[in-house]
């Protein structure tokens, strides 16, 4: 079978398999709701343009007029549910499923990518310090907002943290052009340290926001509504697409830095590119919903385990399986303790480690 | 090997950089008077050291061009600048007209497959996943594998014996399968110039043939013009016997260039590596043969011992090899020229009084016999005597030692008829201790 074909294959699976999670989650919590009834809510919130027409309020004001085009959206779907249903469904339980499952989906992307890159079984994501510095852009905005210009907000705050850091470790790590991937991943250890000794810092002196602040840091993704959803569920996809087209330069580059040159991998620059795109791809997850370790660290291993580890299969079936693993663990974050929300970033590493080791025990691997 | 093209021709990349570029190799490809490679003088330096300085070469098409040389002697650098993976001082590398250290990796990985010494993979990839990365430059970034692609990986794998490998992991294959797998993935990549490091050091003898013949194989075949290959090779005399023309490297500087036979000489040998060689020539092949001499362990023998070796054949040259071995000198004789005892002597620096095979000893060559052995601190019987040497050795002063086949025989053996003309007996094995033995008492 093709790679094409395996990755297509795979994909539908786990697609299926994430539409199935995601029904399912949005039936969970204080008010149960049939997966049936989810869907038909769900169906018949589904439009699709079927048409265009001209608007009779045109774009500009001035003397050259052009008429707007407006889509006309049909519904296709008209089954019937209860009112109370698509409320709880569509206004309260989507926005969060959907924000979870497109950080997942970022986390997992990213992790794989790290760990190609650095060849590496123990890097994840937050490697370079996006995560870190997410948390010092989060935790000062909650702490001394008013350090905080522009009026970013708290995830503004976090995302420009998380890209700024990132950028500064490849800056520290990049000598004549060169930036060497042992060197990289040194100074991003060493970044982190220092960025954990801020946070630590801005702990201490944090107050009544203390709470708050432990809350970002244990990684969540309450409250969502769609107005949060909005950037991310465009921004991930789109940097995916990007990253999936260096799928095979990945897999080159796995062979060594000098095997892949010789092989046609312009290796600097595609270092540079893969480095940037998963970093704004992470700070665009870890912005919305603070640092949730572990997904993007064994999400990648035990898909790697089942589809071997060619990057142009593992990219999109690592994300999609991540997508499913933090709709699950944030279902059963919002339910397990009944009303009360336990930060996602326990559950993902409280069931994901167990499982990850069963993994390790049950299955021969010698090839991570 | 039949399917393997010239770079222009399997191109599919639609973007106009590419196609220009495409165009150009074909031309200079055809153009038969430019040298494929062309390397003038160029200077590398790692770490501040300078590994290369001033190195000049052309490699014409067809050839399959040698790189011999000590350790360190700058071979991989030289590799590295053709394949463009390590940037240079100064100089100029040109493959199939292009500069390679100004035009993209994926051009030049159209233009130069490179098999390395050996591969980092650190993750499980099946050995055909491995052999289609050699494609990775042929597949633009949207595309996937086509039927060209298929056909190439699958011929390159045939072409090197791996289809049975093909479903196993690379981290689980022996360190020759694996070095042969990075050769199928370099065929897979189809390039007029193939760069190879070092691609018979963990191979079996039948494999290390094997691959240079497919090498040799691929850049002479007359239905595609246009290609050759540079190989870094450690073991001379594989070097010797398939390469067209051998560089020799040491101190980063080309020390010769030229036909094996040329640069294979005990002096460039010798002063390179810095130790003594010996080159003979194979007497299966007929290709040159270097065999570095013995280095004697001090005080283990006396090295200003002369010895005259009496006889000739399989058992006189195993007593010259010995001899030569502990650092004595000597002659041997009276022997034909083309005796394989004398090939041995000639190789080991023992002079040798030759004299024609079937016919009766001439009174010139009797003498120059009774001389040598009259200088000699010892004389060595390594065959039946007849009379002449019989009245020789009775008039000599010095030891006389007659000595029989390998540690079957045993010392009563083949020269029977010596017995009583020579002082001991003994075999080969105990030749030099008993020789050293008299000498101290």
């Amino acid at each position: 079978m093709g790679v094409r074909q395996r990755a297509a294959t795979y994909s539908a699976a786990l697609a299926v398999l994430l539409a199935v999670v995601m029904t399912v989650s949005a039936g969970m919590g204080p008010v149960y709701i049939e997966p049936i009834a989810v869907t038909k809510v769900i169906l018949n919130a589904v439009a699709v343009p079927v048409g265009m027409t001209l608007s009779s309020t045109p774009i500009s004001a001035g003397p050259l007029q052009a008429p707007a085009i407006e889509l006309v959206w049909h519904a296709p779907f008209s089954f019937g549910t209860e009112r109370v249903h698509e409320q709880i469904v569509l206004g309260v339980r989507l926005p969060r499923i959907i924000l979870g499952a497109t950080v997942g989906f970022a986390l997992a992307t990213a992790g794989t990518v790290m760990q190609g890159f650095f060849k590496n079984p123990m890097a994840d994501p937050s490697i370079i310090g996006v995560s870190s510095g997410a948390a010092v852009g989060a935790v000062a905005f909650i702490v001394v907002p008013s350090a905080i210009p522009f009026g970013i907000g708290l995830r503004g705050a976090a995302f420009v943290g998380a890209v700024v850091t990132a950028f500064l470790v490849y800056l520290i790590a990049t000598q004549s052009g060169r930036t060497p991937v042992a060197t990289l991943l040194l100074a991003g250890i060493a970044v982190q340290a220092f960025l954990s000794a801020v946070i630590s810092f801005l702990q201490l002196y944090s107050g009544e926001s203390l709470r708050q602040v432990v809350h970002w840091l244990m990684g969540h993704l309450g409250n969502a509504r769609w107005g949060d959803v909005g950037v991310t569920v465009v921004l991930v996809p789109a940097l995916f697409v990007i990253i999936l087209a260096y799928g095979r330069d990945l897999n080159v580059l796995l062979l060594g830095e000098a095997d892949a040159k010789s092989l046609g991998v312009e290796v600097e620059r595609t270092k540079k590119i893969l480095l940037v795109l998963s970093s704004v791809i992470t700070a665009a997850g870890v912005a919305v919903s603070g640092v949730i370790g572990f997904v993007g660290l064994i999400v990648p291993h035990m898909v790697r385990l089942i589809v071997g580890p060619d990057h142009r299969v593992l990219l999109p079936t690592a994300a999609l399986a991540g997508a499913s693993f933090l709709v699950l663990t944030d279902t059963i974050a919002r339910t397990a303790l009944g009303g009360s929300d336990i930060p996602v970033g326990v559950v993902t590493a409280a069931l994901g480690a167990p499982f990850f080791l069963y993994l390790l025990r049950s299955r021969e691997v010698h090839s991570l | 090997m039949s399917n393997v093209h010239a770079v222009g021709s399997t191109s599919e990349d639609t973007a106009t950089t590419e196609d220009t570029a495409t165009t150009e190799d074909t031309a200079t490809t055809e153009d038969t008077t430019e040298p494929i490679v062309s390397v003038e003088n160029l200077r590398v330096s790692l770490g501040g050291t300078d590994v290369l300085h001033d190195v000049s070469i052309d490699v014409p098409e067809g050839r399959l061009v040698g790189l011999i040389g000590p350790n360190g002697a700058g071979k991989t650098t030289l590799l590295r600048a053709i394949n463009g993976t390590v940037s240079i001082d100064s100089g100029r590398v040109t493959v199939a007209g292009v500069d390679a250290a100004t035009c993209s990796s994926r051009r030049l990985a159209r233009l130069v497959a490179t098999v390395p010494q050996t591969t980092t993979l650190s993750f499980g990839f099946s050995v055909r996943e491995t052999i289609e990365m050699g494609r990775h430059p042929h597949i633009s970034r949207f595309g996937a594998m086509d039927d060209t692609d298929v056909a190439a990986v699958e011929s390159a794998m045939a072409a090197t014996a791996v289809e049975a490998l093909a479903d196993r992991s690379i981290t689980d294959v022996s360190g020759g399968e694996r070095q042969r797998v990075l050769l199928a993935r370099a065929v897979a990549q189809e390039t007029p110039v193939l760069v190879l490091d070092e691609p018979t050091a963990n191979l079996d003898i039948n494999h290390a043939a094997r691959t240079l013949e497919l090498v040799r194989d691929a850049v002479t075949s007359e239905a595609l013009s246009g290609r050759a290959a540079i190989a870094a090779i450690h073991d001379l005399d594989l070097a010797a016997r398939y390469c067209d023309e051998l560089v020799l490297l040491a101190d980063g500087e080309i020390k010769a260039y030229g036909s094996p036979e040329a640069v294979l000489s005990a002096e460039s040998i010798g002063s390179a590596f810095a130790t003594e060689v010996a080159i003979g020539t194979d007497p299966v092949t007929a290709t040159e043969r270097v065999v570095p001499r013995a280095t004697v362990p001090a005080g283990a023998a006396d090295t200003d011992c002369y010895v005259h070796v009496l006889g000739s054949g399989m058992l006189a040259r195993e007593t010259i090899a010995r001899l030569a071995e502990t650092g004595c000198s000597g002659s041997v004789g009276p022997i034909p020229t083309g005796d394989i005892a004398a090939e041995t002597a000639r190789l080991n620096g023992f002079s040798i009084v030759d004299a024609p095979a079937f016919r009766s000893l001439s009174m010139t060559v009797k003498d120059r016999v009774r001389a040598r052995c009259q200088e000699s601190d010892a004389v060595v019987v390594t065959e039946a005597i007849d009379s002449w040497q019989r009245r020789l050795l009775a008039g000599l002063d010095c030891e006389t030692i007659a000595v029989s086949g390998g540690p079957t025989q045993s010392t009563e053996g083949s020269p029977a008829g010596n017995a009583d003309s020579v002082d001991h007996r003994c075999s080969v094995e105990e030749l030099v201790g008993e020789l050293f033995d008299r000498d101290e008492t």
